[in-house]
């Protein structure tokens, strides 16, 4: 029998659109004010801190709907903002210095929904407010800085190999050395190529010179680690920063995207994303009685500093190096497989280091990590406070000379080690960075834009419901049921699919995938009114109809896809949304237009003696 | 119920030429504008500073001028925006400022100056680097589309089609870009955007037009190119109005009700849609039409396949 679905095909489509519907539902409920509580460079939350948050929040009689560890950090859930905000200062002034305390909005999806992985849709920041940063490296700087690095290097490599030389200089992107004979040259050359493997030497013997290059290899080497390095340490300063869910990532080549959701004070944001952080290397003094210091008497020479678990040091003032002679630093094992990080400096840093430790043996140095963190008092001017912070990081026994390169042991555990190197390397930016582009959109033009988005959908959803209702009459019927499928379709999968966000552009290609899903109902519709009039029988006529639209829109929506994807490749932020909604948009309305529509066609009139169709 | 009632078949292409004509024209006044009115770009591709403000009342347009000269903002370019409470405040870069502290600094200035509260409703910051990045990127997307839809529809139907389709494209948004240098409508990244989804909606058009060609002419037995053309956009014409009619009630409802922050957006699309209507028909099988599309090129009849197309493409 002609137009007849299969059970199996209309169970489907019952289900898929079911499936559609359970994760679109979380977006109808609300969400809940809380403060979320996470750790800092390796600080961990576990049990016991949740348990002591919780009595000091009954403590402080502050009401709470929950308070729970998820994911690593403690989330705390309040009925109304004000409870919230009491208790982030009471938080904040407990945990603030070695955690993150952070306003944050939790949906408030039921637990069996959310136990399927039902969450809400992500808003892009111009629908829930907040800044976004796209902060470029210096690349120039960075292949610059290797450079003079290796015309340093270079001087004490044919320093110590006793070979002469007449300059040794950075030309264009090269370092050129200049010899005296020819004999030192091919010497030079012998012995340089060995040790920088990744350069390409060149020389001119008439001019008496030795060129190196670096290899595309070696300088796309260079710029990876400067992002890799900024990366990471914009990282960490984000998180200082005390936002819920930031986002940094890198875009391209040489971008870095930061976004900061509910940040409102974008002075503040900028000044901490820019701020500068160094490492000195310092003896410890241990001439001197520490429990002296304690008690007020502090060496003229020295200064009492702190280690992050607040035992006291006493250090020399006289600073041995700076950070900024670090060229990497990264952890890795002794050979008794203790953690140990692994320190490179540059040429000049080497020698000094060298010169300022031969004397020091067998005595402890300690190395401080100095931080400018932007506070939220302000000076008479009105500009922000910086507050210097200096820290000691780690102190360990000088083995022996040291000199290029040389390594801290007995860092304590993996963990330690590795967030030992990431602040080594954040005391030495090798490229300097700088924000390229700003977007910050106020809480109530957020909230604004998702009303304005909301009307937009809602009046155009009901001008096509009503013009489809006029024109095909009960078929019309059907295609508005498709229609509003579609929408719960579209809501459900950008819902499920975790990288999606909701933003304006977007929810006007919601929209304007409302105009142009019937199109799909429209080809079909026509074409069975063309098959009508030439004569066909109703039944011939849904079924070519069908038939003879699907190649068509099939076509259609493709060539749409190929421009939407390009759109999303070029795209940023709300352009990229604008892509997202529109790709799923054709997808999904291809199912409901064309499959769905058919099993409720099937359904009413498939299959029967009729005369006449409403349509 | 029906809009249009046609029995007969309209000849479409006998004014093929004067259309051809009239396209040339408007394209040619469209170029002509582009040289000369420019394009009014927005701060995505020129790079600078926007700062809008909320205010409680009606906000005073004169003394934010004066505050802002006051401090050295002369140049500062201040609108009302979509409501008369909204003012946005824009300007380029200066030497001695750190760029993108700029934003932050008038919203002080403004916070002191006005004596009445101020919002701070939105501030962007474009380096003038990344506006000139983006122009780049935002063309070679442009052709990057354009050159992707050649390839899909030369291999899916056949090349006259595919340039018929890519002349119809190039034709709307040039027209859209024309539209936009003439009433000075500033362009920024979501313009753009919308006149991607211009390319996708006319060729949406253009598609269903061609697919319904290729049909006839391998059904209709009598007739030329010319007149089989002309059954195809009559069967199509219905469906073309009406689609054309539900897309322009939703854009217009974003029009409304979208906010200034959507006007652009929906404008482009507005205008689009109503240029690609006219192309698909106009431009794209009349191009077709002009290189020779006959019932040889598409008679193969093969019962729809995937592929079957392919080999007709091949010699």
């Amino acid at each position: 029998m002609l137009n007849k679905t299969p059970l199996w095909k209309t169970l489907l489509v019952i289900f898929v659109i079911t499936i559609g519907a359970l994760y679109a539902s979380p977006n109808l409920y609300g969400e809940d004010p809380a403060v979320q509580v996470s750790g800092l460079r390796g600080v961990e939350v576990d049990a016991s801190t949740l348990d002591q948050i919780k009595s000091q929040l009954d403590e402080n009689n502050i009401e709470t709907m929950s308070v729970a560890l998820e994911d690593g950090q403690v989330l705390a859930r309040f009925k109304d903002t004000e409870n919230q905000l009491k208790a982030r200062d009471l938080l904040d002034d407990t945990y603030g210095r070695d955690y993150s305390v952070a306003l944050n909005l939790t949906p408030a999806t039921p637990d069996w929904l959310a136990a399927v992985g039902g969450t809400p849709m992500k808003l892009g920041l111009d629908l829930s407010g907040g800044v976004s940063f796209l902060m470029e490296v210096n690349m120039k700087e960075a292949v610059n800085k290797a450079q003079t690095g290796l015309v340093g290097d270079f001087r004490s490599e044919l320093r110590g190999e006793k070979i002469r030389y007449r300059s040794v200089k950075a030309d264009g992107d090269a370092v050129k050395v200049i010899f005296r004979n020819v004999e030192d040259i091919e010497k030079a050359e012998d012995f340089l190529s060995k040790q920088n493997r990744d350069l390409l030497f060149t020389i001119d013997e008439d001019a008496l010179t030795l060129k190196a290059t670096m290899t595309e290899q070696k300088q796309k080497e260079i710029r990876e680690y400067a992002l890799q390095q900024n990366i990471t340490i914009i990282r960490n300063r984000v998180n200082e920063l005390g936002v819920a869910e930031p986002l940094v990532q890198r875009q391209g080549q040489k971008h870095i995207v930061i976004e900061l959701p509910g940040v409102q004070d974008t002075a503040k944001a900028k000044e901490i994303l820019n701020a500068t952080a160094t490492i000195e290397f310092r003896m410890v003094d241990s001439d001197n009685d520490i429990s002296n210091a304690l008690d007020g008497r502090v060496p003229a020479s020295s200064q009492l500093l702190y280690e992050r678990n607040g035992t006291p040091v006493l250090l020399k003032k006289r600073i041995m190096l700076t950070g900024d002679h670090i060229v990497d630093a990264n952890s890795g094992f002794d050979e008794y497989s203790r953690p140990q990080v692994n320190i490179t400096l540059d040429s000049p840093g080497g020698s000094k280091f060298s010169n300022a430790t031969k004397d020091n043996i067998g005595k402890p140095m300690a190395t401080v990590f100095i931080e400018y963190k932007g506070t939220d008092r302000k000076d008479a001017e009105g500009n922000m406070i910086f507050e210097k912070v200096e820290e000691v990081i780690s102190v360990a026994t000088i083995q022996a000379r040291l000199g290029k390169s040389f390594r801290i042991t007995g860092a304590g555990s993996q963990q330690e080690a590795h967030n030992l190197a990431l602040l080594l390397r954040a005391g030495a930016l090798i490229a300097p960075i700088q924000i390229v582009e700003e977007r910050t959109v106020g809480p109530s033009l957020g909230a604004e834009n998702i009303k304005l988005g909301f009307q937009a959908i809602v009046g155009g959803f009901a001008l096509v419901f009503i013009f489809m209702m006029i024109y095909y009459r009960a078929f019309g019927v059907v295609a508005n049921l498709a229609l509003g499928a579609n929408l719960i379709m579209i809501v459900g999968v950008m819902s499920m699919i975790p990288g999606a966000t909701l933003t304006l552009p977007g929810m006007a290609g919601i929209v304007l995938t409302v105009g142009m899903a019937v199109d799909a109902n429209v080809l079909i519709f026509e074409r069975i009114r063309e098959e009508l009039r030439s004569g066909k029988s109703v039944q011939q006529s849904i079924h070519q109809g069908y038939d003879a639209a699907f190649s068509t829109i099939l076509d259609a929506n493709i060539t749409t896809l190929i421009a939407a994807f390009i759109l999303f490749a070029v795209g940023t932020g709300p352009i990229k949304g604008f892509a997202v909604t529109l790709s799923i948009g054709i997808i999904t309305s291809m199912f409901t237009a064309i499959v769905g529509t058919r099993t409720v066609v099937n359904a009413v009139w498939g299959g029967k003696r009729l005369d006449k169709l409403s349509i | 119920m029906q809009i249009l009632k046609l029995n007969e078949t309209v000849a479409f292409m006998r004014i093929r030429k004067p259309a051809m004509i009239l396209s040339i024209i408007v394209m040619l006044a469209a170029i002509a504008s582009l040289a000369t009115n420019k394009l009014n770009f927005g701060l995505d591709f020129t790079g600078g500073v926007k700062v809008e403000v909320g205010f409680e009342q009606a906000a005073d347009l004169k003394k934010m001028r004066e505050v802002l000269d006051a401090n050295g903002f002369d140049d500062a370019v201040v609108q009302l925006f979509g409501t008369s409470r909204d003012v946005v405040i824009r300007m380029g870069e200066r030497p001695n400022v750190k760029a993108e502290m700029l934003g932050n600094e008038i919203l002080d200035i403004l916070k002191e100056g006005m004596g009445v509260n101020v919002e701070m409703r939105r501030i962007e910051f474009v380096g003038a680097s990344v506006g000139g990045e983006l122009t780049e990127q935002g063309g070679l997307a442009m052709l990057t589309a354009l050159i992707c839809i050649l390839v899909y529809v030369a291999f899916r139907f056949e090349w006259r089609f595919a340039v018929g389709s890519v002349f119809a494209l190039f034709h709307d948004v040039l027209l859209t870009l024309g539209l936009f240098s003439v009433l000075q409508i500033e362009f920024d990244l979501t313009v753009l955007a919308a006149i991607l989804a211009v390319i996708g909606y006319s060729l949406n058009d253009t598609i269903v037009v061609s697919d319904r060609i290729r049909e006839n002419f391998r059904k209709v037995r009598e007739g030329g190119p010319e007149e089989i053309i002309n059954i195809s956009l009559t069967q199509t014409l219905s469906r073309t109005f009406i689609t054309s009619i539900t897309t322009l009630l939703v854009l217009a409802a974003l029009f409304f009700k979208g906010g200034a922050l959507i006007h652009g957006f929906a404008t482009a699309l507005l205008f689009g849609v109503f240029v690609g209507t006219y192309s698909s028909i106009y431009i794209a099988s009349s191009v077709a039409l002009a290189f020779g599309i006959s019932k040889e090129d598409l008679i193969p009849e093969v019962i729809e396949k995937e592929g079957a197309d392919q080999e007709e493409m091949m010699p």
